[in-house]
C-alpha cells in the first residue's frame, strides 16, 4: 500500500496491516509487528520528511509460514550516517526532570524485529523488517 | 483526547477513554492531561484500562505528563493491558512509575 506519511495515515496503515496479518497468520505476533512497524513509520513521518510536506511511504508485506517481511520505502532524508541506529535503550534512572520523552523508537524496532536491513539508494530509503514466530501446529 | 477525571478520597483518577496513545494522539493527550490535572489532589492515577496500544510517542507523552504535574505531585498508572504493560517493561519505564493492577473501587468515606 501507498500512503502519505502523516500520523493519521500511519494509524490507518497499521490497522490495515494488522487486519491483513490476523486473517492470514495464526500465531503471528500481531502487537510486536504493529509496534515495530509503527515506530519505523513514525520515524519516516517525523524525521525523513521533517521540514517538508509529507511525502509518500510505500509498505509491502510478504508473508511466509512463520515469517513476515515488511518493506518500507520513502524518499525523505536518509538516516544519519546512512545506517540504521543501533537502538540503545535510553537510560531511565536519571532524575524525574531529565527522564527521556523520546529516543525509544529504534530501541523498540531492534527489540521487536528479528531482522533489520536498511539501504539508501537513488534517493530512496528502504527499510526491511523481518518478524518470525513458531509456525502454528509446529 | 477524551479523558475523564474523578476525585476519589485523596486521589485524582484520570481515565483515558480512547484505545490508542500513539503519535497521532500524543500532543492531544499531553494537553488534555494538563487541563484535567491543573487542579485537584496531588496523587494522580492514570487509568489505562481502555488503552490497547502505546507507541514510543505515547510513552513520551505519559512521561511528559508526569513531569508537567509538578515535582510535589505524583502520577501512577493503573489497569495496563498486556500489550501496554509490555512497552513499559521493554523500555524499563515500569521502574519509573508505580503501576497498579487495577483502579481501586471507591471505598467508604472515612
Amino acid at each position: 500500500m501507498v500512503s502519505p506519511a502523516t500520523d493519521l495515515a500511519v494509524r490507518a496503515m497499521l490497522a490495515d496491516l494488522r487486519r491483513w496479518l490476523a486473517a492470514r497468520a495464526d500465531g503471528a505476533p500481531l502487537h510486536s509487528v504493529e509496534l515495530g512497524v509503527a515506530e519505523a513509520l513514525n520515524n519516516i513521518t517525523e524525521h525523513a520528511y521533517a521540514g517538508q510536506a509529507p511525502g509518500p511511504v510505500h509498505l509491502l508485506a510478504v508473508l511466509r509460514p512463520g515469517r513476515l517481511k515488511v518493506r518500507l520505502q520513502d524518499h525523505g532524508a536518509p538516516l544519519p550516517g546512512r545506517v540504521a541506529p543501533s537502538g540503545e535503550r535510553p537510560p531511565t534512572d536519571p532524575a524525574r526532570d531529565t527522564l527521556p520523552e523520546g529516543g525509544f523508537g529504534w530501541f523498540l524496532i531492534r527489540d521487536l524485529a528479528n531482522g533489520v536491513d536498511y539501504r539508501r539508494a537513488g534517493g530512496v530509503n528502504r527499510l526491511m523488517l523481518t518478524f518470525c514466530w513458531p509456525p502454528a501446529g509446529g | 483526547m477524551d479523558l475523564s477525571s474523578t476525585a476519589q478520597n485523596d486521589h485524582l483518577i484520570v481515565t483515558v477513554n480512547a484505545p490508542r496513545i500513539d503519535a497521532a494522539a500524543a500532543i492531544q493527550f499531553k494537553d488534555a492531561m494538563r487541563r484535567v490535572t491543573a487542579e485537584g489532589p496531588d496523587h494522580v492515577i492514570l487509568d489505562l484500562g481502555q488503552v490497547d496500544f502505546v507507541d514510543s510517542s505515547g510513552l513520551g507523552a505519559i512521561v511528559a505528563a508526569m513531569k508537567q504535574i509538578g515535582p510535589d505531585r505524583r502520577l501512577d498508572l493503573a489497569a495496563l493491558r498486556p500489550e501496554v504493560d509490555k512497552v513499559f517493561r521493554l523500555t524499563r519505564m515500569d521502574s519509573v512509575f508505580v503501576i497498579h493492577d487495577r483502579v481501586e473501587p471507591a471505598g467508604p468515606a472515612d
